[in-house]
């Protein structure tokens, strides 16, 4: 037997330890997965063995594989094994594993809460340290609200070690369960100002970070933080602390003023970047710093100077506005994250004056970067600047539409859409823009092939999908309809992705009603205009073979409608006024947001299904249908199921057939692959791309007006303006002068104001639905869990506790019933929660009336502090009943009664856990003994669940233990037995007062029946 | 902090702390994005990038690189200072430590860092105080587990049958 035991431990002794395994796994590099998977085997054998040091450490094994990727929840219960050895050595890798391999979903978690609980009140502050270290990694909101009340004892644990763990970890439970808050807070307060440093620090770092979220409940704190801030050495608590007031300083102006003196003196006197940083982020006073950190050599430095300008920019653009210079200069740094701090910068820097200054630097910019994804972010920076508030900046719309025209060479960008949507809204809002724009966009769509490349997937083909649409929309503006009709119907469109293709076939159709129009208006050659219609026919065929069902959809409608005026046009009848009014009408441009402001109908419940849903999913019936009709025909003959769901078979099986049928006719189904596309382009088109390819920036130089004219233009345009406000001013001035008030002449710097846009500038703004509602909310998170910490923590200093009365309101007379007021007198201990605003003594309306013989349900919420005495409040409840002539107005009396039970909460228990407690000696007993009581011992038992809330941990024969949980979270135990009509109650609870309310409610409740 | 991460130049993770419960998965993808990002940064550039809705502050120390995650209101050079001040820890503990010891003791890498930050929070600013603390606790801890056993077959074998 011995020597059994023995050789075990000597074919132990060679098992692999950690350094062994991370050995083995340096030495296997070639065929690491094969020698992991072995040792993971080996490690299975070892966690089956009775021996806790084999265990352990083939549990730190895995945690090692763990973070190598390997997958070890397997292995959750041997970790939990490990954890709750005695031994602190176990312990400590036991507790190290289960912070890294579990998390919230892990069920084992479920399991350890007792352990937990026996390791943070260990003795030894080491067992307690691990436990609460490996807690605030994988604390749940079960974890964290059974051990809340065990943690918070521990804030003032003697030790300064374990209270500023515990003090630190509670962040987290206030995360996990926002109710520990309220009672815990007090003591967090307290530990502000603990002798230990550490623990202080710690205090400071979690009101830090609860403040932070929700600054208005931490106000009343300031002065306490702000005899720290003067008080403190520590540098990492002052950052917090100057965080924490650059949170509270918005909501109260005056604390403003008060910080500067003691931030100027750390900035002046701290030698720590870090400090100073943090200074100058939260007071944001002195930009010059901030150049001085730019221009520093460190890119760290750098980095974070540009991002606290950009801080500062959100409130005094003005004084930011002056580093233009140092800001551009970093667009050509080396570091990429540099220049886009940089561009984010001068996003907010723009104004009328400098818009066009700043975009041209940009535009060489895009010129010179390499790597398409700065080119990229260059691009939307580019229009992000410019589109920013509603074109605020924009002077001159030609300069932009050739800006935008220019930035269409980038090759290979993923912005397309997003230079189309910006041609299409200027198009659309700016109507004076429109003659420009329309024949920028004609020269695009006449040079698409520069656009498209060879390349299907080049982004920056989607503004031609905008340009086909202005030159269709605003082709009354076009100088040669018929031209860019004839563009856009060339052959090479049959390439272009599907719905650009769609939208050229309904542009074209509106071109071709402007070009009618043309054509028609001269007199005696209607030779021309069927010749236009011929045009159309000859090419839209191809795209009603287009793979695409919109394109080809549009185009197969277009051809016959133009097959039809070409037969009008045979016989001499003018159509161009009625196919022009097939396009009638100005499209407006809807705000975004405009759908979400359309208030909900009352009345409407969009989660209400319109119909039943079919019984199952399309793959459900594609699986049932493989097994063949064995199923249907059964149901159908049993008739089992109700109608509706029979009907709803059929109809399925009707819908299959209709599906396959379509399939089966639909020559495009299944057809994805390439081959179809050779459908589409009949003639493929003999494209000399790489001889274009050459020419392509030459060409570029010849057909695009460059912005630089623009500018050029503009400046004149200004310089003008100003001579003519200028010899306005004189003349005012030679008048004023006359009078004899002459002044000297100022030509200062042009304000922002002097400058006028080129044109009236008309920007149609964006529809919104009449009924819209005024909502700010729109971008707040719903799912933010420090909203759920958001608990005024003033308005309350005692811990109180809310209990839930409702109340049933019948109405027994034949009259109707109406403004109903339900009111209570408050008691020190208990008081209705009103309304903010309400008075101490203002009733409750009850949110409905009441026809006669009808009863309905309200609920009020009562505070209450102490919970060990029963108490009975007084009531009114004033109301008016109205009868046919006449409406009286009534008073009704009534008493509340919260019993000791109303404060107890079913809570089930687990009998390990059940047992635990009553070993753990906290609890006080109490018994009582009911004689004659002759019914059943379940029922017995279900009265009490019933009645008082407990619920049965465990039932043998004549006996059972029950259990329940005050809101206060007292716990209570009951033994109950029964014999010969006796029944003897044996109770503990951690509050004796309250167990023996609660027992005399209990005697009183069999005594009634 | 959100989490840590310590890797080599080779992009192996050596050591990772989640102070927010995510899966496995996502925690791989989190990791191999990061490290793919950090390792292609040049060394001249800052130690600071944005990265989806948080701030990613690293260092490199030799061949390893120290990355950890923030969320936007926090302070990047404090952030430095701890991983900087972590570094010093080990460097205490082990004895200038090179990347080997924390690959072989890798548990005992944990235990600092443990000791050090709690739940995302430094937890202590004094260095003396987070390696006394660790001192303590591996005094507690039994020698190495190998001569334990040898010390419990020793035992065994005296027992009578």
């Amino acid at each position: 037997m011995a020597l059994k035991i023995v050789k075990g431990s000597i074919d132990r002794m060679f098992d692999k330890n950690l350094q062994d395994l991370v050995r083995g796994i340096r030495n296997h590099k070639e065929d690491e997965a094969k020698y992991i998977s072995t040792c993971i085997d080996e490690i299975k054998q070892e966690l089956k063995q009775d021996n806790i040091a084999v265990k352990a450490n083939a549990v730190c094994k895995l945690t090692y594989l763990q973070m190598l990727g390997y997958d070890v929840s397997w292995a959750a219960f041997n970790i939990v094994e490990v954890m709750s050895s005695s031994k602190f050595t176990y312990k400590r890798i036991g507790y190290l594993a289960a912070s890294q391999c579990f998390h919230e979903s892990t069920d084992v978690i479920m399991l350890t809460t007792n352990q937990i609980r026996k390791d943070l009140s260990s003795p030894n502050q080491y067992d307690t340290g691990v436990a609460l270290t490996g807690l605030s990694c994988f604390v749940t909101p079960d974890l964290a609200r059974d051990l809340a009340n065990d943690i918070m004892t521990l804030m003032s644990h003697t030790k300064p070690y374990i209270r500023k763990k515990a003090v630190l970890i509670m962040y987290k439970v206030f995360l996990k369960y926002p109710e520990s808050l309220r009672p815990a807070f007090p003591r967090l307060k307290e530990k502000l100002e603990d002798p230990d440093p550490g623990v202080q620090s710690a205090a400071v770092n979690v009101i830090c970070e609860l403040a932070r979220r929700n600054p208005k409940n931490y106000l009343s704190l300031a002065p306490l933080f702000f005899k720290l801030m003067t008080s403190s050495t520590n540098n990492w608590v002052l950052i917090k602390i100057i965080k924490l007031f650059g949170a509270l300083t918005p909501l109260e102006p005056r604390l403003g003023k008060k910080l500067i003196e003691p931030l100027t003196n750390l900035i002046h006197s701290t030698s720590a970047m870090s400090l100073l940083y943090e200074c100058v982020n939260t007071v944001i006073l002195c930009v010059q710093k901030l150049r001085i950190l730019i221009e520093d050599s460190d890119q760290n430095l750098k980095y974070l100077g540009l991002l606290a300008m950009s801080k500062i920019l959100k409130t005094h653009p003005k004084s930011v506005q002056s580093h233009k210079d140092l800001i551009l200069q970093c667009l050509d740094d080396k570091d990429e994250s540099i220049r886009l701090r940089a561009l984010d910068l001068l996003y907010g820097m723009v104004s009328k004056k400098n818009l066009m200054e700043i975009v041209k630097k940009l535009m060489l910019h895009v010129d010179k970067a390499e790597g398409t994804t700065y080119r990229d972010e260059l691009l939307t920076k580019i229009i992000d600047i410019c589109s920013q508030s509603n074109y605020q900046y924009i002077t001159n719309f030609e300069w932009y539409i050739s800006i935008l025209v220019e930035l269409t060479r980038l090759e290979g960008t993923r912005h397309g859409h997003l230079i189309a949507s910006q041609m299409l809204d200027v198009a659309i809002r700016v109507k004076a823009i429109r003659a420009f724009a329309v024949a920028q966009m004609a020269t695009l769509l006449d040079n698409a092939h520069l656009l498209t490349g060879n390349t299907q997937r080049n982004g920056i083909c989607e503004v031609l999908y905008a340009a086909a649409w202005i030159c269709g929309e605003f082709s009354e503006h076009l100088e040669e309809p018929m031209a860019t009709l004839e563009a856009m119907l060339r052959p090479k469109v049959a390439t272009l992705p599907g719905h650009i293709q769609a939208v050229y076939v309904q542009n074209a159709a509106k071109l071709f009603a402007t070009v009618l129009r043309g054509q028609e208006g001269v007199p005696a050659d209607s030779t021309v205009a069927q010749e236009t219609s011929q045009l159309l026919i000859d090419r839209l065929p191809l795209f009603v073979q287009s793979s695409n069902l919109e394109v080809q959809e549009r185009a197969s409608c277009i051809l016959q409608l133009v097959k039809y005026i070409q037969k009008l046009q045979q016989k001499d009848v003018e159509v161009a006024e009625e196919v022009t009014a097939l396009f009638a009408g100005e499209l407006n441009p809807v705000a975004p947001k405009a759908q979400k402001k359309v208030p909900v109908p009352e009345g409407l419940d969009l989660d209400v299904w319109i119909n039943e849903p079919p019984s199952g999913s399309e793959s459900e019936d594609e699986g049932r249908k493989s097994k063949g009709k064995a199923v249907f025909a059964k149901e159908e003959s049993r008739h089992t199921k109700p109608r509706y769901t029979e009907v709803d078979e059929k109809e399925l099986a009707k819908r299959r057939e209709v599906r396959k049928a379509e399939q089966a006719n639909n020559p495009f189904y299944i057809k994805a692959s390439p081959s179809s596309q050779k459908h589409s382009v009949s003639k493929p088109n003999p494209s000399p791309s790489f001889s274009l390819r050459l020419c392509h920036t030459l060409t570029h130089l010849l057909w695009m007006p460059m912005s630089d004219q623009y500018v050029k233009l503009e400046e004149e345009r200004r310089e003008r303006n100003k001579a003519d406000k200028k010899k306005k001013k004189d003349k005012k001035k030679r008048e004023k002068g006359e009078k004899g008030h002459r002044r000297r002449g100022d030509s200062g710097p042009e304000s922002e104001e002097d400058i006028t846009p080129a044109h009236m500038v008309d920007i149609v703004t964006e529809e919104m639905p009449e009924n819209a509602l005024p909502s700010d909310d729109d971008d707040k998170d719903p799912n933010d869990p420090h909203k759920a910490l958001n608990i005024d923590l003033d308005n309350c200093p005692l811990m109180d506790y809310q209990v839930v009365v409702s109340v049933i309101f019948e109405n027994k007379c034949d009259s109707f019933i109406k403004s109903m007021e339900f009111n209570v007198l408050d008691s020190l201990n208990s008081k209705l929660q009103r309304p903010d605003g309400a008075g101490p003594h203002d009733g409750l309306i009850v949110p409905f009336q009441l026809p006669p013989g009808i009863s309905n349900e309200a609920r009020f919420i009562f505070s209450v502090q102490n919970i060990m005495m029963p108490q009975k409040l007084k009531g009114t409840l004033t109301f008016i009943v109205k009868t046919d002539d006449s409406s009286t107005h009534e008073k009704l009396d009534f008493k509340l009664h919260f019993t000791c039970t109303s404060y107890l909460i079913t809570t089930p228990c687990y009998s390990d856990a059940y047992s635990k407690l009553l070993e753990s000696g906290d609890l006080k007993g109490c018994s009582l003994k009911l004689e004659g009581v002759n019914q059943p011992f379940h029922h017995l038992l279900a009265r009490i669940c019933f009645h008082h809330h407990f619920s049965v941990v465990e039932r043998i024969d004549s006996c059972a233990s029950m259990y329940s949980r005050s809101i206060q979270g007292h716990h209570m135990c009951l033994l109950v037995k029964t014999a010969d009509q006796t029944v003897s109650i044996d109770a503990k609870c951690d509050e004796p007062g309250l167990l023996g309310n609660v027992l005399d409610e209990i005697k009183l409740t069999f005594s009634q029946c | 902090m959100q989490f840590m991460l310590l890797f080599s130049r080779q992009g192996k993770l050596r050591l990772q702390k989640w102070y927010v419960p995510l899966s496995d998965k996502e925690k791989k993808k989190i990791t191999r994005e990061l490290v793919q990002t950090v390792l292609a940064r040049k060394p001249k550039m800052c130690s600071f990038l944005e990265w989806r809705d948080l701030k990613v502050v690293y260092k490199r120390y030799a061949s390893l690189y120290f990355c950890c995650a923030i969320e936007n209101q926090d302070n990047e050079l404090i952030t430095l200072e701890i991983i900087h001040r972590y570094v010093e820890l080990l460097d205490k503990y082990f004895g200038s430590v090179c990347e080997l010891d924390i690959i072989f003791n890798f548990e005992k890498a944990y235990f600092i860092l443990d000791e050090f930050l709690l739940g995302g929070e430094a937890q202590d600013t004094s260095k003396k105080n987070v390696l006394k603390a660790i001192e303590q606790a591996d005094l507690l801890q039994e020698n190495r587990p190998r001569q334990f056993f040898f010390l419990s077959a020793q035992l065994t074998t005296e027992k009578p049958l």
